[in-house]
């Protein structure tokens, strides 16, 4: 894949290929450190969407590389958001950075940024959508710990329906020799065209409404929120939140090596008493966001690894 | 009168759209913008007998003759239909309706969430994965459409 001046919009743009170039990168920063020095160029992180841990996390990768980061929190970006569009918006900051991160409440947002800029702009987020760079932390997690994605059974689970990291991640994993189980309560299933999607691809996908019965066959365990307003009535809600918690009663029953993951923030998903098994891996997963965020800007602004 | 003029029959100049799926020929009106405001000669003919398929209908517009993007919207309902242009009693062109690999303007994204819905300065865009049955994909927000596409017309 071509990554140099690229954007990163979709997971869909991505060939398995492409995924391993970047995680590869990924881990040569890790073991290696910086490769490129990005000094005199400048980021613009524009979050219209209050986000603490991606644009932290997108601000840390630059400054770790040298370069500077311009932003707009969700505060200033609401009062632009009256008098302007976000065509205008992206044009203005276009010159005056290298390259544009985004985060925007509606979904298509960054593929709209990108056909109005010519620099390249990185999807932080658009609304239900897709979130790539958080999914391409998921798996470079799952590969560093794993040391493969091919042959694992992975275990998706909570809010499938509205949750963006779930609608970015099962895409690339279903091009994997995988056993994809998708876990969630029937009113929070899978959309059915990523369904659709993922169904044409090498995957074998498994849908369910509980983890207990699933649990001993289980290599990595990705947990996400289940948010209350999701659900018109509080009592259904109360029914199958209690389906959906974590805690070491769930865990004696797993495989030795299981892998629990979340993108954070966690509500009541996870029981704290779990964060201290060796399971319990969604720190590590965060930090390696910025890992993998140093990677693509190497990649897309320092022209690293393109012939 | 005779039974002639009571008859749909042939047109001097115009369009005629011809194996339209029975039962649309009046999305197919509407898709066209035709309405009251209009001046041109307007015939519909719903439920004919075809050997193609079952039944059919027949839209005959005089006096005008169908712009491409006109037909691009045509083939989102009636996917075998035919667009015949008739000058002088003559058929001069006739065209099976093909649906381009992408649709802009036509259709509204259901996504009420999906950026083409707002203020900012683009047209509605979908790429079409699946011809007949017509299903679309928004290039924004990566919702499909895969049933009732003439519902979401604009
Ligand atoms: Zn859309």
């Amino acid at each position: 894949m071509k990554f140099s001046g690229s954007d990163v919009i979709s997971m869909q743009e991505f060939s398995k290929e492409g995924v391993f170039e970047v995680l590869s990168h990924a881990q040569r920063i890790k073991e290696e450190g910086p490769r490129v020095d990005l000094s005199g160029l400048v980021l613009a992180n524009l979050f219209f969407e209050p986000s603490t841990r991606t644009k932290l996390s997108f601000e840390t990768a630059m400054k770790r590389l040298g370069g500077e980061v311009i932003s707009i929190d969700s505060v200033r970006a609401s009062s632009i958001k009256k008098g302007e569009t976000l065509a205008d918006t992206v044009r203005v900051i276009e010159g005056y950075a290298d390259g544009l991160v985004l985060r925007h409440p509606k979904e298509g947002a960054a593929k709209m940024a990108a056909r109005f800029v010519d620099c390249p702009v990185i999807n932080a987020g658009d609304g239900s959508n897709e979130h790539p760079t958080q999914t391409l932390t998921d798996l470079y997690t799952i590969w560093r710990e794993k040391g493969r994605i091919d042959g694992l059974n992975i275990a998706v689970m909570g809010d499938l329906k509205y949750g963006r990291t779930v609608h970015s991640l099962v895409i690339p994993l279903s091009m994997f020799d995988v056993n994809l189980f998708l876990i969630s309560p029937p009113q929070l299933e899978i959309r059915s065209e990523i369904l659709n999607d993922i169904k044409r691809n090498k995957a074998d996908i498994h849908k369910s409404s509980f983890i207990e019965s699933l649990i001993g066959d289980i290599d990595i365990l990705y947990a996400t929120r289940i948010q209350e307003e999701r659900f018109a009535d509080p009592n259904e809600y109360e029914k199958v939140s209690g389906s959906y918690k974590i805690d070491k009663k769930l865990l004696n029953g797993a495989k030795k090596d299981l892998i629990l993951m979340h993108p954070l923030p966690r509500v009541d998903e996870i029981n704290p008493e779990v964060d201290q098994l060796d399971a319990a891996c969604y720190f590590e997963q965060s930090a390696n966001g910025v890992t993998i965020r140093m990677a693509l800007l190497e990649m897309i602004l320092g022209g690293v690894l393109d012939e | 009168m005779n039974d002639k003029d009571l008859r749909v029959g042939s047109i001097k100049d115009g369009t005629v759209i011809d194996h339209i799926d029975a039962g649309s020929a009046l999305k197919v009106v509407q898709i066209l913008g035709i309405d009251e405001n209009i001046e041109d000669i307007v015939s519909i003919a719903m439920n004919v007998p075809s050997a193609k398929t079952k039944t059919k209908d027949i839209v005959k517009v005089e006096d005008r003759e169908l712009a491409s993007d006109e037909v691009d919207k045509i083939a989102l309902i009636a996917p075998e239909g035919t667009i015949n242009i008739i000058r002088n009693y003559e058929v001069i062109e006739k065209n099976k309706v093909n649906l381009p690999k992408f649709i802009k303007e036509v259709v509204r994204c259901p996504n009420r969430n999906c950026i083409s819905n707002t203020d900012e300065p683009i047209k509605s865009e979908f790429q079409v994965i699946n011809k007949n049955p017509v299903k679309l994909r928004c290039v924004y927000c990566e919702r499909a459409i895969e049933q009732n596409v003439s519902e979401h017309i604009k």
